[in-house]
């Protein structure tokens, strides 16, 4: 089998989770699979990511280049097309950078292309077996991939659990191959996301609703419920969508990271990139209308039940409660 | 005494009265005239209006509404006091038009004698003009110091003219004061005419006041009254065009040519048939000229007097509409782009110009302002024509454009599966008890329509499983047509989608006409509604309020006394069973039949009922409001003493029931649908055990 | 300035209930809705305001079928100038690769300043926008939900990243973006509309109009191919708690105590 590379996302010299999911993932491809790590960026961060690195990866390729000092998908594209070997097999994380790299990627180095997948298992004849899911999580489905000239195949973070590996890599510097890079798209700036007045990621119990509370005033009985748990409300996107909240409430892979002790769910579907902002493992309480909602498989308890009966059920259940704890103390 | 009027008259004085008494009428006359032909003209461009049908009944409608003011004393204190106004003007104005002739100074002395009828008509338009000068005195005190709150302008609207209506007030005043001067002063100018005004009137008191003053003094007062009447007169007939005033003139033909059908919508297009729709090139009004000539009309006579939004229950709940003010700016619109004095203007759009969109997507279509309105004008028509228009140009609030693709795709606003539209009645423990048949190749005597949200909606499901029963239990040869039921499109044709509304509508059509129904049943107003107006050629359609008092009347049905006979019921009236289909006793009789049953009435019931927030697609917008319809409706009927409401729609249900949670008021009030009640009430053969699901749904 | 924007039929997943057939390989395709992808719609939407700002006309393409027409003209009762159809037998089973390369084919026999498409697809994974951009050379931006049109054919856009943050970019004319959902309100599109533009032609143009190798696309070329749909064998999956929704709440409220959940 080909060469099997591993894209490495970082920021301010760490490296991001995905880089030791990736080898997982790669193991999946291939038991007996060395892959690369490619990290591209500039200066000391990078070299610290590179040397965190090693311990991992039994090869790290560093690319260092002005130009790439901020992860700009074009340019990236450029410097890996110089150096990757015909026929690479390259593994790249499923986020907002990896969506954009993957696909122009695939092209360019006229490889075939799997998107956001959870599992992979090498098939006979150059091909691999892996799944993916369609229709918001609803349905999974295998697909096949003809990898005879290559393949790109961006990886679902969290699909794979990091496995412990023995090796200590070597870093190799590869931006002299690079060359001069330019791209017609040009890197302004970062607008960070204004912090409102909740920081979602500071709570150790977040009541998280979704379209299931079906309008803005509905809103408020998940209010009622965060103060009497002392807890702030967070949502998925559709409700940020709806405008009866702000964006800074937003949990997901295009909102904030949370890593709360415990998450209610109320009224969420549980689609991928909603979870994709839940990180650490919290422990999650799921309340759906729809027993077959994809939240059912990923939480810890699951309740079926209208959001809009439960949560004030709830609340006066916590009010009751906080009552009797006052009263005892 | 001839002698001494034509003795008495200075004769430098006669020619320039007259020239100046002509000249004023002339003038006045002229420019009335020309004033009404500039307020027509935009009439004359708008859209056709088919007004000139049944003259029979509009004719009876211009007897109560007009002649009587049966809308009046809605308001009592305004009521009365337009009353009285309003007989003096009628009262009054054939002295008006004969003092224009009788006034001619120098006239005096060609009078005829009076006789008898002329002389008591003298007599009551003295006390006439009496009277009308008081009330103008009242009616002057009421706005300045007792501002009723309706005529308050609020600032989004623009600015009151109080000023402008006090003026006005006073020139009436001094209409009718020249009035009876010049009747004062009548009768020791002309002996052959004169008559001693009416004891007590205003023109006595005058009388009394000038009695002692010179023939040659007296011939001036009255010759000035004559001049200061007409002036008045005319000043008045030119400027009432530029106000609210101008409702005196307007108002006998808006009553005559006011809407005779109620609870439908005027087509998109008058003298359009629905085949040739595709042509028309805009739907909809966006600008001025595409209201139609009525409309123009209504806008022209508002009198401004703030009943319509005082009721508005939209009004009440902060959202930002006040029919008033729908009126009141696009006359003011028409004021300013087709002035009197210059020049008429470019169109401009009027959604985004004086209206808001959120302004007219919040209106609920509950008929409340037209039910108020003493001059018959309407909003409904109005508002779903600006709706028409901003569907058209594609102007939809995110939130509706879902459940109206999804009514295009599935038939139902929420999206669900058409072959689950019958699944309510599926319920295990319910399909034991009743069998509820598919009107699919089998055909029933009645039909119950159960529309989309009863079908769907798994609380209001139990309304559908109760009328079932309840048409049961009445040994009812009945079905459903299921799958091939689409929604009543109700909503969708008062939200401005005409057309999606024509292919519910020819989509049902069918469907009940394959099932060989020959009635139709529901306990959905909004669907009772569209197929009683909105459809054509149906089988007669009773709501199931009206099925159940028959049946008792009938002895069909029997009801048995509550278990807890404790609590404190208010019926409210949907909006669509009661004010628009006038539909109000016989849920009272059904509710009266129970044994034990404490009732009472809110003070907004009946016809002005006030709305719960809507039905249809109105559960899918998302009004700016300070507080819910609903929540202001809970409050009514826990202010009324009740800790029961019942419903008889079920979007009532819907907003009651969330707004009985949206305040907390769950142990102190609760919400039940007049089918469920009467279905756990009814009195069944023993051996049939029924355990009616509404029960532990509601209680 | 001429916009192009790629739309797909799919099935829509607010209106049905995405099941798996009897046979187990595909979803039951009996009584289902389709529409416009949500993202393809926001794409027609903000290519529509773009116009109408500047100037220029936009142009809905699909590779399809006769059903697939649907969508091209309720883009168009929408404001599309121009609806296309790229359709002929040997386009089928094409994987993303191929639809792009059927797609750059249509690009290069016309003028375009600027190529949109949806992120992705409810039964895609927001492929075609980046492969057609590479294929024809042009930069690409994916996650785009502000575009800004500067001088001198250059656009300023913002993409959406992680933690809610926006990064911003200059990227030159001709370029490809795929949107993201909630960068407009996309405008209603009502049956009226839809009547208006019944009749008007959609040309359609197949594999030797525009010049692509059979060999390159349909399923032969296709290097990726769905075996099969199926619902996934349940994890752990969750505890399902039954009962009374008193009982519930009480055992809820117990293990968010228990969980250090509770903070009041």
């Amino acid at each position: 089998m080909n060469r099997i590379f591993a894209y490495i996302e970082h920021k301010g010299g760490v490296a991001d989770d995905s880089a030791a999911e990736l080898i997982a993932a790669a193991r999946k491809l291939d038991p007996s699979a060395s892959p690369v790590a490619i990290a591209i960026g500039l200066g000391p961060e990078l070299d610290s990511v590179c040397e965190s690195l090693r311990a991992g990866y039994a090869e790290v390729w560093k690319i260092a280049n002005d130009a790439l000092a901020y992860p700009n998908a074009e340019l990236v594209r450029q410097a890996l097309v110089k150096v990757l070997p015909a026929g690479s097999i390259v593994l790249v994380p499923h986020t907002h950078f990896g969506l954009d790299l993957a696909p122009g990627l695939s092209i360019k180095l006229n490889a075939a292309y799997v998107p956001d997948i959870l599992a992979i298992e090498p098939l006979a004849g150059n091909s691999l077996r892996l799944v993916r899911q369609e229709f918001g999580g609803q349905l999974s489905a295998h697909v096949t991939c003809d990898i005879s000239t290559g393949a790109v195949i961006s990886v679902r973070p969290g699909a794979f659990k990091p496995e412990p590996s023995a090796a200590t890599g070597q870093i190799v510097d590869k931006s002299s191959e690079v060359g001069s890079l330019s791209a017609r798209r040009r890197y302004l700036e970062t607008v960070v996301a204004e912090a409102g007045e909740v920081d979602i990621t500071k709570h150790a119990l977040l009541v998280s609703i979704g379209r299931g509370i079906q309008e803005q005033d509905n809103v408020a009985i998940a209010e009622d419920l965060a103060q009497a748990l002392g807890a702030a409300v967070s949502c998925s996107r559709p409700v940020v969508d709806a405008k009866w909240l702000e964006k800074s409430r937003q949990v997901g892979s295009s909102g904030k990271t949370v890593k709360p002790k415990v998450y209610m769910a109320l009224g969420i579907s549980g689609s991928f990139q909603h979870l994709a902002g839940l990180k650490g493992n919290p422990f999650i309480i799921a309340v759906n209308k729809n027993a077959k909602a994809p939240i059912f498989q990923v939480a810890d308890i699951g309740i079926v039940d209208d959001i809009l009966e439960f949560i004030p059920a709830l609340t006066e259940k916590a009010r009751e409660g906080a009552k009797a704890g006052a009263a005892e103390a | 005494m001839q002698g001494l009027s034509s003795a008495a008259q200075p004769s430098s004085w006669v020619l320039p009265a007259q020239v100046l008494f002509v000249s004023i009428q002339a003038f006045g006359l002229a420019l009335f005239c020309y004033i009404v032909k500039q307020r027509l003209a935009p009439m004359l461009r708008a859209e056709r209006d088919f007004r000139f049908d049944r003259p029979w009944q509009r004719i009876q409608n211009v007897l109560q509404y007009w002649l009587g003011q049966w809308k009046h004393p809605r308001y009592p204190g305004a009521g009365i006091l337009h009353i009285l106004i309003f007989a003096g003007f009628i009262v009054l104005a054939i002295r008006s038009f004969t003092l224009l002739v009788v006034g001619m100074p120098g006239s005096a002395d060609y009078a005829a004698e009076p006789g008898l009828l002329a002389h008591l008509y003298g007599l009551v338009t003295d006390y006439a003009a009496t009277i009308v000068f008081l009330c103008m005195i009242v009616a002057v005190v009421r706005r300045m110091v007792f501002k009723p709150a309706r005529y308050a302008v609020p600032p989004q609207y623009g600015q009151g003219h109080p000023a402008d209506a006090i003026f006005l007030l006073g020139l009436i005043a001094i209409l009718m004061f020249a009035d009876s001067l010049f009747a004062a002063s009548e009768p020791v100018v002309s002996q052959a005419r004169g008559e001693a005004p009416a004891a007590l009137s205003l023109a006595w008191l005058l009388n009394l006041a000038i009695g002692s003053t010179s023939a040659a003094s007296l011939w001036g007062i009255h010759t000035g009254a004559s001049i200061l009447h007409a002036s008045a007169f005319y000043f008045l007939l030119c400027y009432r065009p530029f106000g609210i005033q101008f409702h005196v003139e307007t108002s006998l033909f808006n009553v005559y040519f006011a809407r005779l059908d109620r609870g439908t919508v005027k087509p998109v297009r008058w003298g359009v048939s629905e085949a040739d729709l595709d042509n028309v090139q805009s739907f909809g009004v966006k600008k001025f000229e595409d209201f139609t000539w009525k409309h123009i009309l209504d806008f022209y006579s508002c009198a401004d007097c703030g009943r319509c939004s005082d009721k508005c229950p939209a009004n009440a709940a902060g959202r930002p509409l006040s029919p008033r003010f729908l009126s009141i700016k696009a006359r003011d619109y028409a004021f300013h782009h087709f002035p009197v004095f210059g020049k008429a203007d470019n169109s401009h759009a009027l959604v985004g110009g004086i209206y808001s969109e959120d302004e007219i997507w919040s209106c609920t279509t509950c008929g409340q302002c037209e039910e108020e309105c003493p001059l018959l004008i309407e909003y409904i028509n109005k508002i779903v024509d600006l709706r028409r228009g901003m569907i058209d140009d594609g102007k939809v609030p995110q939130t509706l454009q879902k459940p109206l693709k999804a009514l295009e795709s599935r038939g139902n606003p929420y999206g669900k599966l058409e072959k689950k539209r019958a699944d309510w009645a599926k319920n295990k423990e319910f399909a034991a008890q009743c069998q509820v048949k598919t009107l699919d190749g089998d055909t029933a005597d009645t039909l119950f329509f159960v529309d989309s949200v009863t079908s769907y909606d798994d609380r209001i499901q139990s309304i559908g499983r109760a009328t079932a029963r309840i048409l049961d239990a009445a040994g009812t040869d009945f079905g459903i047509l299921g799958a091939a039921e689409k929604d009543s499109g109700h909503e969708v044709r008062r939200f401005g989608e005409e057309l999606l509304f024509l292919a519910l509508r020819d989509e049902n059509t069918a469907a009940i006409k394959e099932s060989g129904a020959k009635r139709i049943v529901t306990a959905d107003p909004h669907a009772f509604n569209a197929l009683r107006h909105d459809y054509k050629d149906m089988p007669p359609i009773e709501h199931i309020s009206q099925f159940i008092a028959r049946e008792i009347k009938q002895g069909t049905l029997k009801l048995q006394g509550l278990e807890d006979a404790t609590k404190v019921y208010a019926y409210h009236d949907p909006c669509y069973l009661g004010r628009h289909n006038q539909i109000y006793d016989e849920p009272r009789f059904v509710l009266d039949a129970i044994p034990g049953l404490k009732r009472v009435e809110m003070a907004r019931c009946r016809d002005r009922s006030f709305c719960c927030g809507g039905g249809g697609l109105m559960l899918f917008y998302e009004p700016k409001e300070s507080e819910r319809m609903g929540v202001l409706r809970v409050k009514m009927a826990a202010e009324a003493g009740a800790n029961v409401i019942i419903t008889a729609c079920p979007f009532c249900m819907v907003n009651i029931e969330d707004a009985i949670k949206v305040t907390g008021m769950e142990l102190k009030m609760s919400a039940i649908d007049l089918a469920e009640l009467v279905d756990r009430q009814l009195l069944r053969a023993p051996n049939v055990r029924e355990v009616p699901i509404a029960v532990e749904a509601v209680w | 300035m001429n916009i192009l924007v790629c739309v797909r039929r799919v099935p829509d997943t607010s209106e049905n209930e995405i099941q798996l057939n009897s046979a187990g390989n595909d979803i039951e395709r009996d009584d289902l809705v389709y529409s416009i992808n949500e993202w393809d719609n926001y794409a027609v939407e903000e290519a529509l305001q773009i116009t109408a700002r500047v100037g220029g006309e936009v142009t809905v393409v699909t590779v399809g079928d006769e059903e697939d027409e649907e969508v091209l003209r309720r883009e168009m009762a929408m404001g599309a100038k121009q609806g296309v159809m790229l359709t002929d037998e040997v386009f089928t089973g094409s994987d993303a690769k191929g639809i792009a390369t059927i797609l750059k084919g249509y690009v290069d026999k016309n003028k375009f300043d600027l190529i949109l498409t949806g992120v992705q697809a409810e039964d895609g994974g927001a492929q075609v926008g980046g492969m057609l951009a590479a294929l024809l050379d042009y930069p690409f931006a994916s996650l785009v939900n502000a575009i800004e049109v500067r001088d001198a054919g250059k656009l300023k856009i913002t993409r959406e990243i992680a933690g809610g943050n926006k990064e911003i970019s200059e990227i030159d004319l001709p370029c490809v973006l795929s949107i993201q959902t909630g960068i407009n309100e996309p405008r209603y599109v009502g049956m009226r509309g839809i009547r208006q533009v019944a009749s008007v032609e959609i040309p359609q143009f197949g594999a030797s109009e525009l010049g692509v190798d059979k060999g390159a696309v349909g399923e032969a070329a296709a290097r990726v191919r769905r075996l099969d749909y199926f619902i996934p064998a349940l994890g752990k999956g969750a505890e399902m708690l039954t009962g009374e929704r008193d009982q519930i709440v009480e055992r809820v409220f117990d293990l968010l105590k228990e969980r250090g959940g509770v903070q009041a």
